[in-house]
């Protein structure tokens, strides 16, 4: 990965004895380079240049976890710039900050209870950021004891004094918290701390210069479990910051800069907050520390988060066919919409909360929704009608009644037509489906 | 350790566009707007420049919106039926750099307004605002073909954006801008091939029109698709930057026509206990919505809600400061 067959071949023993299988040590060095061979295959390489190789043909960002068991949170490894040129990988981790001033088992609680569940999809808040905010030791201990009982969230411990976090860690450790943050100034203790506890830490610089040469001294100290704080706050500094540690890790291979990253927001508004926090998910923060903890501002930057890190090759899509909702019967309404699993589940939430039983007919429209599907045949009277038939569709309902989606009400004389069913026309939103299932089926 | 900083060095800009026309140009605005020119990517001042901060319109409609959730209405008090000052406060109280004025009345199925009315509400709204305007039909092909021309006509010289050419459907709206001295939305479902042809189409009829054409790529909402709209936005603007000269246009985008039909904008926090507060979810739907866009290259954000509108303008202000190492 990343290394030229050159490159690799120079780390060769150049005597082309061929047993690896290949003619000579370059066309091995070529395999290598293209991932078609292993380097275990050639017996004669040496320690220091399997070193070399197998760090050189490391992903460009370390993978760094935090959490334990079936919380853990994974993130880095990203290898794009751009979201259409492959898949990322790791969803940003949305963190929500709390202070050891607060009256945390009330927050906490809120916290707890942030379950979102939108289009077939259930977000939580991934981390809290606990701040030693008052500065003081003992209440951040004291702080981290309620956290432990009043949460299983991963953590995030905030605190560049390193008496602090010391005891705040003891009382932690167990969860693998992310420890926040080594600092020009306490880094020897916190890298020790962190390396101690085998829990993933953060290096904090005041610049791009500053943060890179800390990162080598960490790294020097043998800890290489990083997360990076260029220490930015501005906005437009973020962006710029962010943007370049992603850029030198997965375009110059800048080893120094090969870990994730973390952005704090930094306004009291919670509306600005969320803005921020969208710029910095946009743009490649793998977590993000954020203060708001309402709902109304977190659905929307988790519905982002979400968006963003699709495949853009695949849509998402659902199983085509009949999908029965309740105990539908003979006499249930049947829907009509696409195999996108967007329009599915925005269908099918909607159709579950009329209460009514019914049946959805998902179309293979190969996952494109209703009106990409129309404007490229693949939901037509004809593709429509075939479902009819081939789900079985006319044996399990009586009354031979089809809704279909009202932006797509130019179908309904041609589906008549071409299945013998009465097409009703429904709304053009799902959300509109409830009102109409009321007038309609009740 | 000095880092040595990446920066990436493009063939070609974005084109720069002007909308909107003084008196001494030919038209009545008191100012005019210039969108376009960036050659990075977005707000990267470090290696690129960005001459022209993202605008932000606000939609004004010749009908009262009687479909919009009551907390966006309930937002402007009681301007709602009357363009003009609906407008005049738009500009005033909530700083839209232009104005959107759609032409609803105009939809055969609303008040088949006619291109006289039309034109008598465009007359009064920039009597009233001395901003750009945005003038959009009724989204009905056979109607809007009818009244662009002669909208078009009537406003001769004030360099209006008019949308929206596509390309089944561009020479009614290209011939107006060309005839009138306006500007031309050329809209495409997000499709780089389609945007490029059309941009070709537009200026085979007229090659000073080329500088007076904004993309609209064609945007989903938030929840609704808007990553599709993203990356396409995306490599539309590297194209650009990488010297495709029928891309390198300017892109608009109608953030709250998208955003203010979804469900997010006006179900009551009662039907959806887990979605939180409904004022404040919907407006946030619109500004993270148009957030991400700006993200992806958005020259001209079209919305709706006066809250939402300051808060992207501040998003802009904190991006457009020099971010150079
Ligand atoms: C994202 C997108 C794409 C994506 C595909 C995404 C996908 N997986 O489908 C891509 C980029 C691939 C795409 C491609 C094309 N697209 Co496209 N696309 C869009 C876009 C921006 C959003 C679509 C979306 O995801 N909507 C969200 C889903 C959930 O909506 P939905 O399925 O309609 O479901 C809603 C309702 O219909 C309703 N509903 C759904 N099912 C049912 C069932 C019942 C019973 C009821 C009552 C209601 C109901 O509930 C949902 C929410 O309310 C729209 C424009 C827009 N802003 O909407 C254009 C749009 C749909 N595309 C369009 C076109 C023309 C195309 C192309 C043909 C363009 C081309 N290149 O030639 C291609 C064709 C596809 C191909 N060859 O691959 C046109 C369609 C024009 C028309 N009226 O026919 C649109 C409207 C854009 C435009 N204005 O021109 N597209
Ligand atoms: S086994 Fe090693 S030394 Fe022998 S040819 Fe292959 S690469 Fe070269």
């Amino acid at each position: 990965m990343g290394l030229s067959g050159l490159e690799i071949f120079k780390q060769l023993p150049k005597t082309n004895c061929k047993e690896c299988g290949y003619p000579t040590c370059l066309a091995f060095a070529m395999a290598l380079a293209n991932g078609k061979a292993s380097l275990d295959a050639c017996p004669d390489v040496t320690e220091e240049a399997k070193e070399a190789l197998s760090s050189a043909s490391a992903p460009p960002i370390k993978m760094v976890k935090v959490g334990t068991g079936d919380r853990v949170i994974e993130m880095g490894d990203e290898t794009e710039i751009f979201r259409h040129d492959k898949r990322f990988n790791h969803p940003t981790a949305v963190t929500v900050e709390v202070k050891d001033t607060d009256d945390l088992e009330a927050r906490l609680a809120v916290i707890n209870d942030l379950i979102f569940e939108r289009v077939g999809q259930e977000y939580t808040v991934d981390m809290i950021a606990l701040v030693n905010a008052s500065g003081d030791a003992g209440k951040f201990k004291a702080a981290a004891e309620t956290v432990k009982e009043k949460t299983e969230k991963n953590v995030v411990l905030v605190s560049e004094d390193a008496g602090a976090m010391e005891v705040a860690l003891d009382v932690l450790a167990d969860r693998k918290p992310l420890v926040y943050a080594a600092n020009k100034d306490n880094f020897e203790k916190m890298t020790e701390l962190a390396k101690s506890k085998e829990c993933p830490l953060v290096v904090k610089g005041d610049d791009l210069n500053s943060l890179a040469e800390l990162v080598d001294k960490i790294v020097a100290l043998g800890y290489k479990e990083l997360v990076l704080d260029p220490g930015s706050r501005e906005t437009s500094k973020v962006l710029a910051d962010l943007t370049q540690i992603r850029r030198l890790a997965v375009r110059k291979k800048f080893r120094t800069f090969g870990y994730q990253t973390i952005a704090f927001t930094s306004k009291d508004d919670p509306q600005e907050d969320l803005m921020q926090a969208g710029v910095y998910l946009s743009k490649y923060a793998s977590i993000v520390v954020l203060k708001t903890d309402k709902k109304e501002h977190l659905l929307p930057l988790f519905s982002w988060r979400a968006n963003l890190f699709t495949d853009p090759q695949k849509p998402a899509q659902v199983q085509p066919g009949l999908h029965p909702i309740g105990d539908a019967d003979e006499n249930s309404p049947v829907y009509c919409t696409t195999n996108f699993s967007l329009s599915f589940y925005l269908v099918e939430g909607e159709v579950s909360s009329t209460r009514i039983p019914s049946y959805i007919l998902s179309v293979d429209t190969k996952g494109t929704s209703v009106l990409t599907a129309y404007a490229d045949n693949r939901y037509t009277a004809e593709s429509i009608a075939a479902a009819i038939k081939s789900t079985g569709l006319e044996d399990k309902v009586k009354n031979k009644n089809i809704v279909i989606p009202g932006l797509v009400a130019v179908l309904k004389g041609a589906l008549e037509d071409e299945s013998g069913w009465d097409v009703t026309v429904g709304p053009r939103e799902a959300s509109g489906i409830t009102k109409f299932a009321k007038e309609k089926f009740a | 350790m000095a880092v040595e900083i990446m920066k990436e060095k493009y063939r070609s800009q974005v084109r720069e566009v002007v909308l909107g026309a003084t008196k001494d140009e030919g038209g009545t605005r008191s100012t005019t707007i210039k969108v376009g020119g960036e050659s990075t990517l977005p707000f990267l001042h470090f290696e690129g420049a960005v001459p022209n901060r993202p605008v932000v319109a606000m939609e004004v409609w010749d009908v009262f919106p009687e479909e919009w959730p009551q907390n966006l209405k309930d937002a402007f008090g009681d301007v709602l039926n009357d363009p003009a000052a609906w407008a005049k406060k738009c500009v005033d109280e909530f700083g839209a750099d232009l104005i959107a004025l759609r032409f609803k009345g105009a939809d055969p199925d609303v008040n088949d307004a006619s291109a006289e009315d039309c034109i008598a509400v465009l007359k009064n709204v920039l009597e009233a605002v001395g901003v750009p305007l945005i003038v959009y039909g009724c989204g009905k092909l056979e109607k809007d073909n009818a009244i662009i021309g002669p909208i078009g006509e009537a406003a001769e010289g004030e360099n209006l954006l008019l949308g929206v050419a596509e390309q089944e459907n561009y020479k009614s709206v290209a011939s107006a801008a060309m005839a009138y001295k306006h500007s031309v939305i050329a809209q495409s479902p997000i499709d780089i091939n389609i945007a490029k042809q059309l941009n070709i189409l537009i200026s085979e009829m007229s090659t000073p029109l080329l500088d007076r054409i904004v993309i609209d790529p064609t945007i989903a909402a938030l929840g609704y698709g808007i990553e599709y709209s993203y990356s396409i936005m995306e490599r539309a603007r590297f194209g650009a930057l990488n010297g495709d000269r029928m891309l390198g246009m300017p892109m608009i985008g109608n953030v709250g026509h998208e955003v203010w039909s979804k469900k997010e904008t006006f179900i009551p926090v009662d039907e959806e206990p887990g979605w939180g507060d409904q004022a404040e979810r919907s407006l946030a739907w619109e500004s993270v919505t148009a957030m991400a866009l700006l993200q992806a290259g958005m020259n001209i954000l079209v919305m709706r809600h006066p809250q939402a509108v300051k808060l992207i303008k501040q998003n802009i202000d904190e991006l457009m400061q020099d971010n150079s190492y």
